[in-house]
C-alpha cells in the first residue's frame, strides 16, 4: 500500500501540481511569479553559490533529461568504459557543484541577519528538497555505480510507465533504497516546485535572444501613416 | 518620419535652492512602504559630491547605458551573450550598502522606559532586520559638501580636471556648489529597457513615459546595473524593480507631477517634445563631443507644416500639436539652446534636460579680492568658481562649447535685466553682450519671464491625457490601494508566506 502511494500516487500529484498550480499562478498571481533575488541585500557571497549551484543543478537536470527520453542513445554511448567514465565524471563534477553551491547559499542565508529576515517558510522548504534530492542522488551516484547505466533500463521504464498512465509499482520495489529515497525526494521536489520561488525556471529570459532592444507600447492603436504617392 | 510625443522636462539648476521638497512630495506618494524604504524616485545631490547611489557616475564599476560599437550602440553592461552567464549573479549590481541600509528610531521607547538615572533614548534600527544598527550613511548624506573633502573629492567628474584645478575648487575662498535634483530621464534610447530580460520594461507610446509592469518583472535586476543614472529601483521585499513613473496618473488629471507641483524654487517645467524615432539611431552614434547636437537634430519644429502633417498621420492629436507648441520645454532647449542633458555620452538621449547653474560665477581674481568693475560685475564664465571641464562633463559630454553657450546667453540675460532694472549698467554694454551671447532683446525678456515669473500654466503645459476619471473606475476603495503601485493593481504587493 505504502508502495503504490509512493510510486503510483505520488508522481501524478506531484506533475499534476507541477504543471496545474504553476498554469494558475502564472494566470492568477503574475506578481508572485520569479524568484526573490536577494543580491541586493548580499552580493559577494552569492557569487560563491549561486553560480556553481546553477551549473550543476541544469548540467544535472539535461542529463537525467536526456536519459529519459533518448535511453538508446546513452546506452550506446556507454558502450566504451572510456565514454562512460567520461559521462559519469561530468556528472560526477556537476553533482559536486550544485551541493557546493547549495550549501553556499544556505550558509549564506543563515548568516546574514538581512536575508533571514527577508526569508520565507517557502524557501526554507525549497532548501531542503533540494538538499535532498541532490543528497541522494550522490548517494546513488557513490553506492550504486554505474548510474547511467543502469538508469536507462531500470528507472526509465519506470518513469515511461508513470506517463504512460501505467504505473510499474513493482520496478520500483526492486530498485535499492538509495534510488528509491531519490525518486521519492524527486517527486517531490516537482511537486513544490510551482508553490516555491523555483518556478522561475519556467521564465527563464530566453526571449530576450530575439526581442529587439526596444519597447514601445501604445495604450491604442497606433495610425500607420499613409503611403505616398 | 516617425513623430513621437513626448513628455520632456527642464529642470533650472540656476533657481535649485536644495530643499529637497521634491524627495519629500514623491516619498510621501510613491516610496513609503516595505522594500522602497531606501528608494529616491527623485533625490538632490550637492555637486560636487559622489551622489546617490554613492558614485553613481561610475561606469567602470555599474557599467549603465550605452557604448559605440562600429556601426552599432551596444549596453555597457551585457550584450546577449554575457546576460546568460551573468543572469546567475549580476557583477555591476549595487547593493543595498551602495545606497544606505534604511533604519527608523524606537521612539517607543521614550514612553515606556523603566525608570532610571538615565535619559532613555530613541534608538536607531534597521529597517531591514528590525535590528539595532549603527547609521554609517543615509539619504544626502554628503548634502551642502558634507563630509567633504572624502564625498566631494570622490566625484568622478572631477577626472576631467588637473590637480591644481581640483585643489582650487576646494579652496575655503573659492569653495562652490550647486544641487542637482535627478528623477528617471524618461530616455528616448532608454538602456534600461533594452536590458530587461523579461520585457517588463516599456516606454508609454502616446506620452514616452517609461514604466514597469511588475507582473512582468521576474528580478533579474538588469534594468538597475544598465540605467546609468540609476533610476531604477530594486525593491528586496517584493522583488521587483520600480522606478520614477512620471506621476503618470497625476498627469492624466491634469496635474504636475508631486516633484514639480511641490518644487519650492519653481525651477521645474513640463511640456511636450516631438521627436523622430526613425533618427534615434543616428543621435547616438556620433563622438561624444557631437551628442548635445545630434539628440536636438533628433527633436522636431512643432511649428514646421510638415512636421504637424507627420504628426496627425500619426494620430497625434491638435491639443498635443498645440501644447507642444507652447511647451517650456521646446524653448529651452531648441529655441534658446539653454537646457542640456545630464551625461549625454551614455546615448540614452534623456529627455530631462538641466539649465547649467551660473552661479557664483564671481571668482577670486588672482591671490585676493574680487573684480568689482563694471565690466567684471557678474564675472565671466572662463573665471566661474566652478570650472567649465566640470560642467562639460556634467551637462556636455565632455564639449564646453553647448554649456558656454547656455551660461553665456544666461549671463547677458542677467545683464539685460539689471540694466532695465537697476541701471548699473548701460544699455548699451548689454546690448553687446546679448549680441555676443546669439541672443536679442526679445528673446531675453522671454527668456527673463520663463525664468523668473511664470506661473503655473506656463511652466507646465501638460498635454490632454484625457483620463481624468481614470481612478474613479476602480470600483476599490482608493484609500485601500495605498500601498500599491498604479492604476489596475489587483492584488497587494505581498508575496505570500
Amino acid at each position: 500500500m505504502l508502495n503504490l502511494m509512493l510510486y503510483g500516487v505520488l508522481p501524478y500529484l506531484a506533475i499534476g501540481s507541477f504543471f496545474c498550480v504553476s498554469v494558475v499562478r502564472y494566470l492568477k498571481m503574475p506578481f508572485t511569479f520569479s524568484s526573490l533575488s536577494t543580491q541586493f541585500l548580499e552580493s559577494k557571497q552569492l557569487f560563491w553559490g549561486s553560480v556553481p549551484f546553477h551549473i550543476g543543478i541544469l548540467t544535472l537536470f539535461a542529463g537525467h533529461l536526456v536519459g529519459f527520453m533518448f535511453p538508446r542513445a546513452v546506452m550506446a554511448w556507454n558502450g566504451m568504459p572510456v565514454r562512460l567514465l567520461i559521462l559519469e565524471t561530468a556528472a560526477m563534477i556537476a553533482a559536486f557543484l550544485a551541493l557546493v553551491g547549495l550549501t553556499a547559499l544556505i550558509v549564506r542565508r543563515v548568516g546574514s541577519a538581512r536575508l533571514r529576515a527577508n526569508t520565507t517558510v517557502m524557501d526554507v522548504l525549497v532548501y531542503l528538497t533540494l538538499l535532498m534530492a541532490i543528497g541522494t542522488g550522490l548517494w546513488v551516484a557513490l553506492a550504486m555505480r554505474w548510474g547511467s547505466a543502469w538508469y536507462t533500463h531500470t528507472l526509465v521504464p519506470y518513469l515511461w510507465s508513470v506517463f504512460k498512465l501505467n504505473p510499474d509499482v513493482q520496478l520500483m520495489v526492486d530498485m535499492k533504497l538509495p534510488a528509491q529515497l531519490h525518486v521519492i525526494s524527486a517527486f517531490l521536489l516537482i511537486g513544490v516546485f510551482s508553490f516555491t520561488r523555483l518556478v522561475h525556471a519556467f521564465v527563464a529570459p530566453l526571449p530576450y535572444l530575439w526581442r529587439p532592444p526596444q519597447q514601445v507600447i501604445w495604450n491604442r492603436a497606433r495610425r500607420e501613416p499613409q503611403a505616398h504617392d | 518620419m516617425d513623430v513621437r510625443s513626448q513628455v520632456a522636462m527642464v529642470f533650472h539648476l540656476d533657481k535649485c535652492i536644495g530643499c529637497h521638497t521634491c524627495s519629500i512630495a514623491c516619498k510621501n506618494v510613491w516610496t513609503d512602504r516595505k522594500g522602497a524604504e531606501y528608494m529616491w524616485w527623485n533625490n538632490v545631490e550637492t555637486k560636487p559630491g559622489t551622489g546617490y547611489p554613492t558614485r553613481w557616475e561610475d561606469q567602470q564599476q555599474y557599467k549603465g547605458g550605452w557604448e559605440r560599437d562600429g556601426k552599432l550602440v551596444k549596453l555597457r553592461a551585457l550584450d546577449k551573450v554575457r546576460g546568460a552567464v551573468t543572469v546567475f549573479h549580476n557583477p555591476a549590481l549595487p547593493t543595498i550598502d551602495d545606497y544606505y541600509e534604511p533604519f527608523t528610531y524606537t521612539y517607543e521607547e521614550l514612553f515606556t522606559a523603566a525608570e532610571g538615572a538615565d535619559q532613555p533614548v530613541a534608538k536607531p534600527i534597521s529597517m531591514i532586520t528590525g535590528k539595532p544598527m549603527n547609521i554609517e550613511a543615509g539619504p544626502n548624506w554628503d548634502d551642502d559638501l558634507g563630509g567633504s573633502p572624502v564625498y566631494a573629492a570622490n566625484d568622478p567628474n572631477l577626472e576631467a580636471l588637473t590637480p591644481e584645478e581640483r585643489q582650487q575648487m576646494f579652496d575655503v575662498e573659492k569653495l562652490v556648489m550647486f544641487y542637482v535634483p535627478r528623477i528617471c530621464n524618461h530616455c528616448a534610447n532608454p538602456s534600461c529597457v533594452a536590458a530587461c530580460p523579461s520585457g517588463a520594461l516599456y516606454k508609454r507610446g502616446e506620452d514616452g513615459i517609461v514604466l514597469l509592469n511588475q507582473e512582468r518583472c521576474r528580478a533579474w535586476r538588469f534594468c538597475v546595473s544598465a540605467c546609468p543614472y540609476k533610476k531604477t529601483y530594486f525593491n528586496w521585499s517584493t522583488g521587483k524593480s520600480e522606478k520614477c513613473i512620471l506621476c503618470y496618473p497625476r498627469l492624466e488629471s491634469g496635474q504636475a507631477p508631486a516633484c514639480f507641483h511641490s518644487c519650492v524654487g519653481r525651477i521645474r517645467y513640463l511640456g511636450v517634445l516631438f521627436y523622430d524615432a526613425d533618427k534615434i539611431l543616428d543621435a547616438v552614434n556620433v563622438p561624444d563631443s557631437e551628442l548635445v547636437e545630434a539628440q536636438r537634430r533628433m527633436i522636431l519644429d512643432p511649428f514646421d507644416p510638415e512636421v504637424i502633417a507627420a504628426a496627425k498621420e500619426r494620430g497625434i492629436g491638435d491639443d498635443v500639436i498645440s501644447a507642444a507648441q507652447r511647451s517650456p520645454v521646446y524653448k529651452f532647449v531648441m529655441e534658446w539652446k539653454l537646457a542640456l542633458p545630464l551625461h549625454a555620452e551614455h546615448r540614452t538621449l534623456p529627455m530631462l534636460f538641466y539649465v547649467p547653474p551660473m552661479l557664483p560665477v564671481q571668482a577670486k581674481v588672482g591671490d585676493y579680492g574680487y573684480d568689482t568693475s563694471v565690466e567684471g560685475f557678474l564675472g565671466s564664465i572662463d573665471q566661474a568658481r566652478l570650472p567649465l571641464k566640470y560642467m562639460a562633463k556634467l551637462f556636455g559630454a565632455g564639449n564646453e562649447a553647448p554649456v558656454r553657450y547656455a551660461l553665456r546667453k544666461q549671463l547677458a540675460v542677467r545683464h539685460h535685466r539689471r540694466a532695465l532694472q537697476a541701471c548699473d549698467i548701460t544699455p548699451e554694454q548689454a546690448q553687446a553682450l546679448l549680441t555676443e551671447a546669439d541672443c536679442d532683446m526679445e528673446q531675453a525678456d522671454a527668456i527673463h519671464r520663463l525664468t523668473a515669473i511664470a506661473a503655473f500654466e506656463e511652466r507646465f503645459v501638460i498635454p490632454p491625457m484625457h483620463r481624468e476619471e481614470a481612478i474613479e473606475l476602480l470600483d476599490d476603495d482608493t484609500l485601500a490601494a495605498k500601498g500599491s503601485t498604479g492604476i489596475g493593481f489587483r492584488e497587494g504587493p505581498q508575496r505570500g508566506p
